[in-house]
């Protein structure tokens, strides 16, 4: 279903891309007209551009009933790359109004920069049909990315942080694509929507083809922090500037699932049942080393880094099943996810800028200084261990029915336990927001208004992703939906 | 579809618990004010359903459905049967009277009502459930008030420890039964979480058997059954008053309505499978919990023990399966609710005045605060199931039930009984009679509205207790239903 | 005045409630207002008490031997109906109960402290009392026997001597723990028959076939176990030997009014449930261990007796007295149990005399039992001690309290011409053809009433004065006289002419057996 021709549709399809591009050279641009008073400005401007892209988005670039395959098949325009990129938009435009918060942030305009094009990689990977497309659109991700994460060129942390997430991303990559070569190698195709009936006709040993997916989940792996991939992940977010790490831990770890989802699913559908597995083991590994990882920290921002890493674990929980409900489930978690802890790393930047640590103890006292935060605390929080009516409960409740009905009690299992463990951590911090008494409680004053709104913004999606399902559990059943459609 | 009253009733509480939180926070008394008038709204409407339930009719009334999910058969699905009406007046009353005797939270107090608002509207929710869903949803939404309101409010030695223990044990609970409704949504196959629809749906008996302990255990341990109850003592100890009396009154309830409700309504033939192993544990729930409270000597732990004893009834009740039983426990979880609200009200009144709960150093209280004194005699007597009172009404057919199905139960609970009544007089005798010791000699009277509260607990439990058809045949009506469906055993 | 009569019953009994109830409005400052509203609300189930007793029919119907029957829903989902009624049993139980409370009120009058609760507890506990002897149903029974045992715990925990607390937890959990045996074996006969209707119940439970209950064990040992769960529950209450220890305790610690409830009525629950219980419920197995309560009763007589011999404290002799004389009640319910089937007028005869001796026994019992306890709370009220070693030649000082003192324990002796003569003679009499050795054992009990009877009354009243008491104490004032002359009077009365009341327990009793 290529369509050779160019047509208007073909620029309609890459809109979002296209106004993110345009969006990075303004700003380029402003970065250099505005010099001290861009403070709150250029976030203004970058949100609001995220904000107008996704609008005409929605608008003009929707996917109709039929997915179609554009750009000589090289990306391919459906409600799951949609989906993916709505999400991605939303969380850079959050990303970049809580960086208000975090100056040596907020005060240059290469950040905003890097985000963008770091965003139109996410978008490309979710859109991508076509595996050179596809590891092109990873490393555009990653690169950013890795120079977001050394940002603070002044911070030895940050920096070790960098070039730490460069070498286990290079690494990763490198084996990816050796994987990816594999498959081209033994297909003599390039188009994943082609690779699986390829793989059949071509008569490749299964053996192999259980290698290359093995190899190809080495870099997926990497991008969804799953253990054992996840080395980089604690450091790296530890390190780097808090709103990145928050970028880093949702929006990148959505690209990865994007890809996983429909990677596997589309290439290798035949291995079902080994792919399955394997993740089913890596959602046990991710949940169970997360968490309790997670458990011995006294950084929130450490305590967050593990705990991403066992949010993957539930989300591999959905990918595990095997079937649509599963990547249902999975998409919305990633959504639900997203929101959540997209607002814990901004408290997070919060605390760290008005106390100056990010250890545990400085959470003391926030319910008396700020009750507004410890109440956006909690709901964070609780939204992570899966309590209604927040939107990680949903999540959660999808997963594990997904894997219920793929018969996969053993792994629900699993989550339950690391459910309640996590829920014993989360609870920690909201103990010590609430019950413990810091020496200085003053109020605490002076949060930017571009900081307070993308907060609340951020609250609210976690409450209505909560209670209010049926909209997104239809977006996420089109995504699911879309992935398989010819 | 008529005037929604149900939902008024779960959702003032939600709303007044959000508005809370946008009130100022030193106007403490605004605060207060909300907080009655939400609770006095739903104890209202819950006395007016009550009221104007139709017992002739029997089944779910006052219904409500709102497509919630359609694409996952997920409804907002509200009514209350025989079985439920009665536990929504006694949360309505748990609530109230929770209100009124945290009058005097000083710290955050704000915070304090707004997260007893939330807790209400999540028993609330569960109770009114026709959906599975729903039922989950609510059931969790408890999760965070719980936690927080023993950790911040709570008995300062012990409520870090008993409110996680505590959080961790139903959270548990929870997520395992929800792996077992999940199963029985998927293995329906009608695509629904409707609890009227489910129940329809023919089970295999294997099904039945592996996944019934998930659902009922899962939530039995909410309701406090052996050896899962260590939380409730350790929880109900470290909580603030309000929020023991809500625990231990309604959130046990919960716990045992909604292992009625999801495990023995939908999978009756499990039910009748593992009934012997609940009947078993159930038994040692009553005597085991009498005994441990016997030999406490922490006021509030005696109440604590006494709750996992009692609710050992209840289970009893569920586990004969039998029309006795079930009504028996039906007035139990009423009972017992009413009964263990007041006690904790109390011990929270004592422990306020007298700033400590060892029952060594408290005596003589009969002459400083007399309605405390009788309200908590009243309550005893309640417990050690004294003809004449409430307990009795409903302890009487869970034993009844025990000899149709084990006449064993029957009489070894029966001296979880005597042991009642030996730790009841003995904890009166030395808490509220006796001298005075030096130390509580300028120990002043409770306030009027902690008499409101103990005044109308105390009398709806004797009320019942000389007038049982005022709820029996309500809850009747209920059984009936639940009997119809483990095939009229 | 028609729904008086129709609801005469259920007025008699919530009456006290009600008082109780309006009692607890009133100001606990007001001593004097709450004594005499008591004294008055307690007149009026006597009044209707009077008044049933004056329209019973003497010669009932047979196939309906219950009066003034009521029934209602009560608790329809375990058949459990409120159903009460009374018969020529019953009736002598009412008229005591009714005439001894507002004599016990008067008799609290020296109550001074929390005047209030204690009058709101003993209309509690009036209505508990009757709610026993009225019931019909086994279920409301119950209800009303433990209903009982609270305001008396807390009467004697809160107003009793320096050991109350002790002896209000040994009464409370001696009798609860008995009436635990009871509870179960009410369920199972509810359970098994369906319903706890007595009238029902003594026609289907002794006929019953198989029980529908999975307990694995033959009928006949189940029904064995429950009558003596029956048993027990009610011989502790009674109290036969040897489950009698709570009582020297209790009625020694309870204030004096408290005590001649307690050994005025409350002892006879315990008696009235053999009679309108286990006989009727378990003929077979009452008739099987006969023998056992034969000599159990024997047992409480002789050692009731001795046991009050050797007392020095007045009360507690007054106290196992009490097992003395109720021991006659047991020792008549035996023989009458052990003929239950007897065919030959003679054996029928005797069974008959016998059951009559053994409710008027309660009767009479009820009387000089009050009476002596409330003498005994006179004496101490002024003198503090309990000691009989420190009276002594009290009739000197004391002319008045010394006369109504020796009336009183010689119609508790047995003295021919008073009430007590009569309803030992009867069933020593009834028994006598039966259970002939536990009779002629039961006469060296007797004897032995006579003699610790006559040593208190020697130690208190004769012999020399201790001076102490010179000048100390008071003779009786009229108050105190008003409790003992209802007293004095129908000893006197059953002691000279009892066909009155013997004649209306006769039928019940012929009909009954």
């Amino acid at each position: 279903m290529v369509s050779g021709e160019f047509s208007t549709t073909m620029i309609l399809a890459i809109l979002p891309e296209i106004g993110l591009v345009i969006l990075a050279a303004i700003l380029l641009t402003l970065d250099l007209l505005w010099r001290d008073e861009r403070v709150q400005r250029l976030a203004w401007f970058t949100a609001a551009g995220l904000a107008l892209i996704m609008a005409v988005s929605v608008l003009y670039s929707q996917p109709g009933d039929k997915p179609l395959l554009i750009w000589g098949g090289m990306l391919r325009l459906d409600m799951t790359g949609f989906v993916f990129r709505m999400m991605f938009l939303a969380a850079a435009a959050l990303t970049s109004l809580f960086a208000t918060q975090y100056e040596s942030l907020s005060r240059r305009g290469e950040f905003y920069v890097l985000l963008l094009v770091s965003t139109l990689g996410m978008s490309l990977m979710a859109s991508s049909a076509d595996i050179i497309m596809l590891y092109l659109a990873i490393e555009t991700t990653s690169i950013p990315l890795y120079v977001l994460a050394g940002f603070l060129i002044g911070d030895k942390r940050s920096v070790e942080a960098g070039i730490k997430y460069l070498l286990f991303g290079a690494m990763s990559s490198a084996v990816m694509l050796y994987g990816l070569s594999l498959l081209f190698g033994f297909t003599g195709t390039t188009s994943l929507y082609d690779l699986a009936a390829s793989l059949v006709t071509s008569q490749v040993p299964q053996l192999l083809i259980y290698a290359v997916i093995a190899l190809v989940l080495v870099g997926f792996g990497f991008k969804v922090s799953a253990v054992p991939f996840h080395f980089w992940a604690p450091d790296v977010y530890e390190g780097g500037p808090t709103p990145v790490a928050g970028f880093l831990s949702t929006a990148s770890k959505a690209a990865g699932f994007a890809v996983l989802l429909r990677v596997m699913q589309v290439a290798f559908p035949d291995q079902t049942a080994f792919w399955t597995t394997v993740i089913a083991v890596l959602a046990t590994l991710s949940m169970l080393v997360g968490n309790y990882l997670a458990l011995a920290q006294k950084s929130v921002k450490r305590l967050l880094a593990y705990s991403s890493i066992a949010q993957a674990g539930y989300m591999l929980i959905g990918v595990a099943a095997g079937t649509p409900f599963g990547t249902t489930g999975a998409i919305y978690y990633l959504m639900a996810y997203l929101v959540t802890n997209l607002a814990a790393f901004a408290i997070v930047t919060i605390v760290e800028g008005k106390v100056g640590s990010d250890e545990l103890p400085a959470f003391a006292g926030l319910s008396r200084r700020a009750p507004g935060l410890a109440l956006a605390m909690l709901v964070a929080m609780l939204s992570l261990g899966g309590i209604p009516p927040l939107a990680g409960f949903f999540g959660k409740l999808l997963v594990f029915a997904a894997a219920v009905e793929a018969n996969l009690i053993w792994l629900v299992l699993v989550g339950i336990f690391n459910a309640v463990v996590g829920l014993y951590y989360y609870l920690t911090v909201l103990k010590v927001i609430y019950l413990n008494r810091a020496e200085d409680e003053s109020p605490i004053r002076g949060i930017s208004v571009s900081w307070r709104l993308a907060l609340i913004v951020s609250i609210i999606g976690i409450v209505v992703l909560g209670f209010w399902f049926a909209p997104w559990y239809q977006w996420a059943q089109g995504a699911t939906g879309a992935i398989w459609l010819y | 579809m008529q005037f929604p009253f149900l939902s008024i009733i779960i959702f003032t509480p939600l709303a007044a618990g959000l508005i809370l939180l946008l009130v100022p926070a030193e106007r403490k008394n605004l605060v207060r004010y909300i907080s009655l008038a939400a609770s006095i709204i739903v104890l209202g409407l819950s006395v007016g359903l009550y009221a104007s339930y139709d017992i002739n009719a029997g089944g779910y009334q006052f219904v409500e459905r709102i497509p919630w999910l359609p694409a996952l058969g997920i409804t907002y699905a509200a009514g209350v049967d025989g079985i439920s009406m009665p536990m929504v007046l006694m949360a309505a009353l748990v609530i109230f009277s929770g209100v009124l005797v945290s009058w005097n939270v000083d710290d955050r107090p704000r915070e304090f009502y707004s997260f007893l608002m939330f807790l209400g509207a999540s028993v609330m929710g569960v109770f009114c459930s026709l959906d599975l869903f729903m039922l989950f949803f609510f059931f969790e939404l408890a999760v965070f008030p719980k936690y927080l309101m023993i950790v911040v409010w709570g008995y300062p030695r012990t409520r870090e420890y008993g409110g996680m223990k505590l959080t961790l044990y139903l959270f548990i609970g929870s997520v395992l039964a929800l792996v077992g409704a999940l199963a029985v949504y998927f293995a329906s196959g009608l695509g629904t979480f409707d609890l009227l629809l489910l129940e329809k749906a023919d089970f295999s008996t294997g099904f039945q058997q592996l996944w019934f302990p998930f659902i009922f255990l899962g939530f039995a341990i909410l309701g406090g059954i052996f050896p899962f109850h260590s939380w409730a003592p350790d929880g109900h100890v470290a909580a603030p008053t309000a929020i023991s009396m809500l625990l231990a009154g309604v959130e046990m309830k919960v716990g045992a309505f909604a292992a009625l409700r999801v495990a023995i309504t939908l999978l009756p033939e499990g039910a009748h499978f593992w009934a012997p192993a609940i009947l078993a544990l159930a038994t040692i729930n009553v005597v085991y919990g009498a005994f441990i409270a016997l030999i406490q000597t922490d006021f509030k732990y005696v109440i604590g023990f006494s709750s996992v004893s009692h609710m050992g009834l209840v289970l009893i009740g569920f586990a004969t399966l039998s029309r006795e039983g079930l009504i028996g426990a039906g007035m139990q979880m009423f009972s017992h609710g009413v009964m263990t609200a007041l006690f904790f009200a109390i011990v929270g009144m004592v422990y306020d005045r007298a700033h400590t709960r060892d029952i060594g150093k408290l005596g003589g209280l009969v002459r400083k605060m007399p309605w405390a004194a009788v309200g908590f005699i009243v309550g005893g007597l309640v417990s050690m199931g004294m003809p004449g009172f409430s307990g009795f009404v409903a302890e009487f057919p869970v034993f009844m039930g025990a000899w149709k199905s084990a006449p064993l139960v029957a009489v070894i609970a029966v001296v979880g009984i005597l042991i009642t009544a030996g730790y009841i007089f003995l904890v009166v005798r030395r808490v509220f009679f006796g001298d005075v010791p030096q130390e509580l000699a300028a120990v002043g009277d409770v306030t009027v509205r902690d008499k409101i509260v103990i005044g109308l607990l105390a009398a709806i439990m004797i009320l019942i207790g000389w007038f049982p058809s005022l709820m029996v045949r309500m809850v009747e009506s209920g059984v009936d239903n639940i009997l119809a469906l483990l095939g009229g055993a | 005045m028609d729904f008086i009569l129709n609801h005469l019953l259920t007025l008699i009994l919530f009456t006290p409630t009600a008082a109780a109830l309006v009692l607890l409005f009133l100001p606990a400052g007001k001593i004097r207002l709450l004594r005499w509203f008591s004294l008055a609300a307690s007149l009026i189930p006597l009044t209707l008490a009077v008044t049933a007793w004056l329209r019973f029919n003497p010669n009932p119907d047979p196939q309906a031997p219950f009066q003034f029957v009521e029934q209602a829903t009560w608790y329809a989902a375990i058949n459990a109906s409120y159903h009460l009624g009374i018969d020529g049993i019953s009736l002598p139980m009412v008229l005591l109960t009714t005439l001894l409370t507002p004599l016990a009120v008067l008799a609290s009058f020296s109550i001074k402290e929390r005047v209030k609760a204690y009058m709101i507890l003993f209309m509690l506990l009036e209505t508990g009392m009757l709610g026993v002897f009225l019931a019909l149903d086994l279920m409301l029974f119950f209800v009303f026997w433990e209903v009982g045992l609270v305001p008396m715990y807390f009467l004697i925990a809160q107003w009793g001597g320096k050991n109350r607390n002790y002896a209000a937890l040994k009464f409370i959990l001696y009798t609860m723990g008995g009436s635990l045996g009871l509870l179960l074996a009410i369920q199972l006969m509810g359970v098994t028959v369906g319903t706890f209707d007595l009238v029902a119940l003594s026609e289907q439970w002794p006929t019953v076939a198989a029980l529908s209950v999975p307990i694995g064990i033959p009928l006949e040992t189940v029904k064995t176990i429950a009558f003596w769960a029956f048993v027990i529950a009610f011989a502790i209450k009674v109290p036969i030997w040897p489950f009698h220890t709570w009582l020297p305790d209790a009625h020694t610690e309870a204030p004096t009014a408290g005590s001649m409830i307690l050994a005025g009525v409350l002892l006879k629950l315990g008696a009235y449930g053999y009679l309108r219980l286990v006989l009727p419920l378990f003929p077979a197995e009452s008739q099987r261990f006969a023998w056992v309560l034969a000599f159990l009763a024997v047992a409480a007589i002789i050692f009731g007796a001795l046991g009050a011999l050797a007392q020095n404290d007045f009360k507690r002799l007054v106290a196992y007295s009490s097992i003395n004389h109720m021991g006659f009640v047991v020792l008549a319910v035996a023989a009458a149990a052990y003929t239950w089937n007897a065919t030959s007028a003679q054996t029928v005869l005797d069974k008959n005399i016998a059951l009559n001796g053994a409710v008027l026994q309660m009767f009479n019992h009820g009387l000089s039992a009050a009476g002596m306890f409330f003498l005994v709370g006179v004496i101490y009220d002024q003198a503090h001690t309990r000691d009989l070693k420190e009276f002594g030649g009290l009739y000197a000082i004391l002319p008045v309290y010394g006369t109504v003192l020796i009336f009183t324990a010689m119609g508790s002796l047995g003295l021919p011409g008073l009430g007590g003569f009569v309803s030992e003679f009867l069933v020593v009499r009834g028994v006598w053809p039966i259970f002939t050795l536990p009779a002629a054992l039961s006469m060296i009990g007797l004897f032995f009433t006579g003699a610790y009877i006559l040593k208190a009354l020697k130690m208190v009243l004769h012999g020399p004065l201790n001076q102490r008491w010179q000048g100390h104490l008071v003779d009786m004032n009229v108050r105190e006289l008003v409790v003992m002359a209802p007293l004095l009077v129908l000893m006197l009365v059953i002691g000279v002419w009892p066909a009155w009341i013997l004649d209306m327990i006769n039928r019940a009793v012929a009909y009954l057996f």
